[in-house]
């Protein structure tokens, strides 16, 4: 299992078409391979979720997922979703509120941050903490990033944050 | 005290019209990082770049008889296997002293260990790959011969001559000893109502940047130069140490600083790794990069903390404190870190305890340590979490003895708010400090008064709930006195260039660097403010030694008060060369003229009289109709570092509300206040950040953060499944409000923020759990706090 395997799949709207080793994991893939370095690898034991993208709609850590894996899948990444324009608003509350320092876990905490908006429309505080707890953020203490987030859901359900 | 910069001086160049400072503007520059497109090291890749793998030692003390490397040179993609001898005929090895702490030793130091290796993690050999999975590869064909050596693991028995000596030609264990007496200690002690003894206890923890460290080193031996690019907060000190260490100019090294994946003083050090790193390169002729993966950041990265401190505090039954007294034992590892040194935090801790309090009787030892464990050395507020706990654990110990609560204690012995200036037992000069007014407005946001009775209700409910309370100071923008007074080639001084250019934006170079807290901003604010312009047409470029004013860089909580002074000040001189310009170009005098909103106007009025833009076309396209003889100079230089007071200190106080369950041992964080003064507040929402962040690596620090070692010097949890960080579901909401104090030894009046969270934070939420636990008679003076020491201190295990 030491030859390059032949695999197929879209990341951010793009075919892509490539040979990877079995070994290769995905946040490897993304960054080395196809230059998103938005994907950040933190711990490569799937904990700090600074590699968290999403694939066929779920958000998963790319460090503990191999690039074989998504032969056939639809990976998007913080690249792909900032062009998109999905999380524009989120992250624009991410500026106005500084819930990012040093920006390293950033893509993944917007990648979550997303993924909770999409299944919950009306989180709490305590359920924006409980969800993005799969999130390390070693910068803000967390209190600005859960604000940002509150803000996103009054905006998003029309109500002034 | 102060409440705001007016009460204490007049109209500052700041109290301009449209002036940024004091606002919450947003950072610029967030959106590349929030939309991935960010540049941190290990992001980057060069032409012909390899990448190296350390190979390290699974012992914590052993000597080295052999090591074969034919197998991994033979392997696919290695370029090659570098042992210590091999590379020290590339760099020197280095002693990590400073003249300054009178004693201090360590021993030479090698980028590979050749021989002997002193902690499990330190490296043997560098395996070079053209990828980092090729060299993983060849790592694993290596094969190393050790024989085994006692390892000193136990600091309390370091010093015993039972003991190994980890360093034969150093004679002990010992690194460095510092003992001060001050006032009438015994006579103070003897004449207090109530004496109580403590021991506290605190374990090691480590950074965990969520990036690890990332060097990627490129020797062109075409122009003999090497670029580093590194995340580091000290871009000079790395220019300076490299390029000594491999036997270049200071002119021959380039180092620059992208974006920083966090950095909390992990990495204001130059480790060894990196160092080898850079001579790989040089070696090879060829782009190096080295990414630690995670399990070397736990094993390698500096470890921080591990103390022993005994502490006594003399008391009378009004309250009144007479003494303190410690005896401070920390470990740090095998060697001396370099440059700064590792004794720093001890010293520290013998200059910080008591700080807050007006009492004159001190007398402290602390004791430095060698151990076959990583490396300790600075970590974000460097030996505060330390003085404040046992300074705060002892008053809050005192309170209770005496049965007095525990903020009428502090009222009646903190520092009064107009004693200023005045020096601590410890001779640490304060300028002006506002505990009472930080105390009041604290005791105001937490409703303290309130929480009392719900606390009260709720033991009756069997609902065991804590309040703690911690005053402490804070060193900030600290002068040549850290480490140019004793010999470190570490500057003390930022400097700032600000341009005009030709579109009429301004370009800042600044020697601070930015890893997130805001340098940028900040910078932007003050040159926008003092010089009419918009923030959005200041741009800051930061951390290149080869195009950034010569500096310290951002540590030790100075990017604000010292980068922001000489930006403060190269925006005067600007805007007074703008001025003359304008006065030449106008026909009128300098003195009639302001810059508002981009345009040159009328002091009085404030008609527009030119736009900046134009003036610049002007100088730069047609200097020819300017009067003869007259050069204008859109450009200015100035730097800065205080010279009055060695460090600027600040105060802050902090509170922490917490429940803690006495059948598990669980404690949950409830609320959490801080005030702080940190003099003028450049903007608002950065400070609350910096606190904010500074307050969860305390908390972490608190209750989760350990790494912990066995009795054979291993790291047994190196990973972040079993190190605990604090993460959002468990950490509270944090209050934060300020009190303002402005240095006057600078115009813009900003002290340090960045550190004073951290400092507090342990201290208080022990105090708290030892309120939660006031009605068991338990208390626990050791962190992390895990749920086994409060069974244990219940009597529960």
């Amino acid at each position: 299992m030491t030859e390059p395997v032949a695999v197929s799949l879209t990341v951010n709207g793009e075919r892509i078409d490539a040979q990877v080793l079995p070994r290769l994991n995905l946040a490897d893939f993304l960054r080395e391979h196809l230059g998103l370095t938005g994907t950040h690898v933190g711990c490569e034991h799937g904990v700090c979720g600074a590699c968290t993208v999403r694939v066929d709609g779920d958000i998963v850590r790319a460090c503990l997922l191999l690039a074989v894996q998504t032969h056939n899948a639809f990976v998007e990444t913080i690249e792909g979703l900032s062009d998109s324009g999905e999380v524009a608003d989120l992250q624009a509350a991410f500026c106005s509120r500084n819930a990012l320092q040093c920006g390293y876990c950033t893509p993944g905490m917007l990648m979550a941050a997303q993924d909770l908006l999409r299944q919950n429309a009306a989180p709490d505080r305590a359920q924006i903490r409980e969800h993005l707890s799969g999130n390390y953020c070693r910068c803000t203490g967390y209190h600005a990033i859960v604000d940002a987030v509150e803000a996103t859901v009054l905006a998003r359900r029309g109500e002034q944050p | 005290m102060n409440d705001g910069v007016e009460q204490t001086r007049g109209l500052s160049v700041l109290d301009r019209p449209n002036s940024y400072i004091g606002k919450a503007v947003p950072r610029p520059n967030l959106d590349r990082l929030m939309q991935g497109r960010g540049l941190y090291v290990s992001d980057m890749t060069l032409p012909r770049m390899v990448h190296v793998v350390f190979l390290r030692s699974p012992h914590a003390h052993a000597k080295i008889l052999n090591i074969d490397s034919v197998a991994a040179k033979a392997m696919p993609g290695v370029i090659a296997v570098v042992t210590g001898r091999e590379l020290a005929d590339v760099i020197t090895p280095w002693i990590g002293v400073l003249t300054h702490l009178k004693g201090l030793k360590s021993a030479p130091q090698h980028a590979i260990a050749i021989d002997r290796v002193r902690w499990q993690g330190e490296a043997v050999a560098a395996i070079v790959a053209t990828s980092r999975a090729l060299a993983e590869d060849a790592a694993e064909q290596m094969s190393v011969d050790y024989e085994e050596l006692t390892p000193v693991t136990n600091m309390r028995t370091a010093l015993d001559p039972a003991t190994p000596v980890i360093h034969a030609d150093l004679g002990d264990n010992l690194a460095f000893e510092r003992n001060l007496d001050a006032g009438a200690i015994d006579k103070a002690f003897s004449d207090s109502d109530e004496v109580v003894e403590a021991e506290f206890v605190f374990g090691r923890h480590t950074g965990v940047t969520l990036e690890p460290r990332a060097v990627l080193a490129d020797w062109n031996a075409g122009d003999r130069r090497l670029t580093i690019y590194q995340g580091t907060q000290a871009p000079h000190m790395v220019q300076n140490i490299s390029a000594k260490h491999l036997g270049l100019e200071e002119a021959q090294v380039r180092v620059i600083c992208k974006d920083v994946g966090g950095s909390f003083g992990i990495k204001v050090h130059i480790y060894a790794d990196e160092m080898a790193t850079y001579a790989l390169s040089k070696l090879l002729r060829r782009p190096v990069k080295f990414v630690a993966d995670r399990v070397e950041s736990f094993s390698t990265d500096i470890h921080a903390r591990d103390h022993v401190c005994k502490g006594r505090i003399g008391v009378n039954k009004d309250g009144t404190i007479n003494a303190f007294e410690i005896d401070d034992l920390t470990g740090i590892g095998p060697y001396s870190m370099y440059p700064r040194t590792s004794a720093i935090e001890a010293n520290q801790v013998v200059n910080l305890v008591g700080g807050p309090y007006a009492t004159p009787n001190y007398r402290a030892r602390a004791r430095v340590v060698f151990q076959n464990k990583n490396v300790t050395c600075q970590y974000r507020a460097v030996g505060h979490p330390i003085a404040c706990s046992v300074t705060e654990g002892l008053v809050d110990l005192a309170a209770r003895r005496i049965g007095m609560d525990p903020v009428e204690i502090r009222r009646r012995n903190l520092i009064r708010d107009d004693a200023y200036p005045c020096a601590s037992p410890s001779g640490m000069k304060f300028e002006a400090l506002s505990h009472h007014a930080s105390m009041n407005k604290l005791f105001a946001m937490m409703n303290y008064d309130a929480l009392r009775a719900e606390q009260a209700e709720l033991r009756k409910q069997g609902i065991y709930r804590g309040i703690g309370i911690a005053s402490f100071i804070e060193v900030t923008n600290p002068a040549a006195a850290f480490y140019g007074v004793g010999g470190a080639r570490i500057s003390s001084q930022d400097g700032v260039t600000v341009r005009l250019d030709a579109s009429g934006s301004v370009v800042c170079h600044t020697s601070i660097t930015e890893q997130g807290q805001g340098s940028e901003s900040l910078t932007a604010q003050i040159v926008g403010s003092v010089l009419g312009v918009s923030m959005n047409r200041v741009r800051v470029i930061l951390g290149d030694t080869d195009n950034t004013p010569y500096g310290g860089g951002t540590w030790a909580s100075r990017g604000a008060g010292i980068g922001g002074e000489a930006a403060l000040q190269s925006a005067k001189v600007l805007r007074k060369n703008i001025l003359d310009v304008a006065a030449a170009i106008l026909q009128a005098k300098p003195d009639d003229l302001d810059i508002v909103d981009n345009a040159v106007v009328d002091l009085v009025g404030g008609q527009q009289r030119i736009e900046l833009h134009e003036l610049a076309r002007i100088v730069y396209f047609r200097p020819d109709t300017l009067p003869p003889g007259f050069q204008a100079e859109l450009m200015a230089t100035r730097h800065f570092v205080p010279r009055d007071y060695p460090f600027a200190f600040t105060n802050g106080i902090q509170a922490s509300w917490l429940e803690v369950d006495p059948n598990t041992g669980f404690i949950t964080l409830l609320n959490h206040w801080v005030v702080e003064d940190c003099g003028t507040l450049i903007n608002p929402q950065l400070v609350d950040e910096q606190i904010r962040g500074g307050v969860v690596q305390g908390l972490g620090a608190a209750l989760y953060e350990h790494c912990i070692y066995d009795e054979r010097g291993q790291l047994t949890n190196a990973n972040m499944a079993d190190y605990l960080v604090p993460m959002s579901g468990e950490m509270p909401d944090i209050d934060i409000g300020h009190v303002m104090s402005p240095t006057m030894e600078t115009e813009l009046g900003a002290k340090g923020a960045g550190e004073a969270g951290t400092a507090g934070a342990a201290a208080c939420v022990a105090n708290a759990v030892n309120d939660a636990l006031a009605p068991f008679g338990a208390t626990v003076t050791e962190i992390p706090l895990t749920p086994r020491l409060v069974l244990a201190a219940l009597g529960s295990i």
